[in-house]
């Protein structure tokens, strides 16, 4: 199994490290060619109009949305979920727009808003997990048998709809690999369907 | 270590990889994130501009950085006087999402820096060398770049000081756990810092490149170097085309190690800054010597 992960701009080589640590081959995607191959798709954290622009720019955006609609596994942290919604608060326009949630973009505010909690999500594991929310979006509201995988003081933060997860945080900046082995597991799940 | 400086290091985390551009007024803030840029430095003067005008340059007028926060959703950043702890505390008012205690403004202290860990809102400060990169982070820096020669789009400073870098942690990464605290001593470096960068062969914070960098190919050469992203000055508002070069050192900074696509950004930008060589600069009026 190959895990592509979206390196265009952000945090992707701490999802490279996540996947090392549970014996997955991870593998950086930057263009249209990097995409061939792969079973799933990580879209990291980091700035969403960057990598947004930088999707268009090198022509992958109508490729990446494609798969997914097709049913590439993908996973999206904080920008990354942000890159996947159908609709961003306050915009009028969408980047892969593969998922139906409307999230808003820093939604916490600036990095004074910045935070970290805990909270066992049954679905992912019976631990607790860590969650750090860095100038984090969150769900507004979902739509289409959106499974509403967390909430934190009521806001929305994890999600799933049929092939593709989005989280508000970011597991990839803590020690608890969970959400790394779940999306491993939908990926298998994928496959055998 | 506290929560608080794990969620800062953290947002430079996100930063990494990306282009963090100077901006003086709204609308090149915009500019600069309809480029891709993953932040901006609101400054009243970008250094080529402080450099020609000589004088006391301070802190930005709290309105001009409050406009640009208006103006754009991605992190804002904004430059403080080495040492002046007030200005900072004026800038975590604002809710600035990074402070950059900058030698680029005319220092406050000429002995101490600031205490960074009595703040909440994160600081970036630059580094020549190894040594004074760990006494930024233990004072409580959650973001070092290298100072460079700023405002003189003449990348040679910045690559001495990353290569600097480098050399030296390979260095300490050699070391035995007997020879660490002569280490830390002969660079006035914190011990524990020292022992960090044998353990892991790296700083504990993100590194970024600055000071002299205006072109896609200077980007794309931090970058090989082993930076985690840059920081464009002068470089993209003094050229002929900004927008058009803003958007080639994104891209460049993405594909850095891609000739063909640096080849291709690289073409007909327009004129960039004109620039002043490094060496033509006399040692007084040298931004990268200010701090220690």
């Amino acid at each position: 199994m190959i895990i592509g992960v979206l390196a265009l701009q952000g945090a992707f080589r701490e999802h490279m490290k996540c996947l090392k640590k549970i014996g997955i081959h991870g593998k950086l995607v930057k263009s249209n060619k990097d995409l061939e191959g792969i079973d799933g798709i990580i879209l990291p954290g980091g700035e969403s109009t960057a990598m947004g622009k930088l999707l268009v720019d090198f022509n992958m955006k109508e490729n990446l949305s494609n798969k997914i609609k097709n049913g590439l596994p993908a996973w999206g942290t904080c920008a990354g979920m942000i890159l996947l919604a159908k609709k961003i608060d306050g915009e009028n326009k969408a980047h892969l727009g593969v998922m139906d949630i409307d999230v808003k973009r820093n939604a916490y505010g600036r990095q004074l808003g910045s935070f970290s909690t805990e909270k066992i999500i049954p679905e992912i594991s019976d631990e607790p997990i860590e969650l750090v929310f860095i100038r984090a979006p969150y769900i507004n509201s979902v739509n289409n048998g959106v499974d509403i995988l967390c909430e934190v003081d009521g806001n929305i933060v994890a999600a799933k709809q049929r092939n593709i997860l989005v989280t508000s945080f970011h597991p990839e900046l803590t020690e608890n690999r969970a959400f790394h082995r779940y999306f491993v597991k939908m990926i298998k799940n994928n496959k055998s369907v | 270590m506290s929560k608080r400086y794990e969620l800062n290091k953290n947002l430079a985390e996100m930063l990494k990889g990306g282009v963090i551009m100077d901006v003086m007024n709204p609308e090149q803030a915009r500019i600069a994130e309809a480029a891709g840029a993953c932040a901006v430095m609101a400054l009243e003067r970008i250094p080529a501009d402080i450099r020609a005008k000589g004088g006391v340059s301070r802190a930005s007028d709290p309105k001009m950085i409050k406009e640009i926060q208006a103006a754009v959703s991605i992190p804002v950043m904004a430059k403080v006087r080495i040492g002046h702890f007030v200005e900072a505390q004026i800038l975590e008012a604002l809710e600035i999402d990074y402070i950059d205690e900058s030698e680029v403004l005319t220092p406050a202290d000429n002995v101490y820096h600031i205490d960074k860990s009595k703040f909440k809102v994160p600081f970036v400060c630059g580094a020549k060398n190894l040594g004074e990169a760990l006494r930024r982070i233990r004072e409580g820096a959650s973001m070092i770049r290298t100072k460079g020669e700023p405002g003189t789009g003449d990348v040679v400073e910045a690559v001495t000081h990353m290569r600097r870098m480098n050399e030296e942690i390979r260095y300490i990464k050699s070391l035995t756990d007997e020879q660490l605290m002569t280490a830390a001593k002969d660079m006035g470096a914190p011990y524990e810092l020292v022992k960090y960068v044998n353990e892991h062969g790296k700083l504990p914070v993100v590194n970024f490149a600055a000071g002299g960098i205006a072109t896609p190919a200077d980007a794309a050469l931090m970058m090989q170097l082993g930076c985690d992203g840059v920081f464009v000055g002068s470089g993209i508002f003094k050229s002929g085309n900004p927008k058009k070069r803003a958007e080639a050192i994104v891209k460049a900074v993405t594909h850095y190690n891609d000739p063909k696509v640096l080849a291709e950004v690289s073409e007909d930008l327009g004129e960039a800054m004109v620039g002043i060589s490094v060496s033509d600069i006399n040692a007084n009026n040298r931004m990268a010597d200010r701090g220690w």
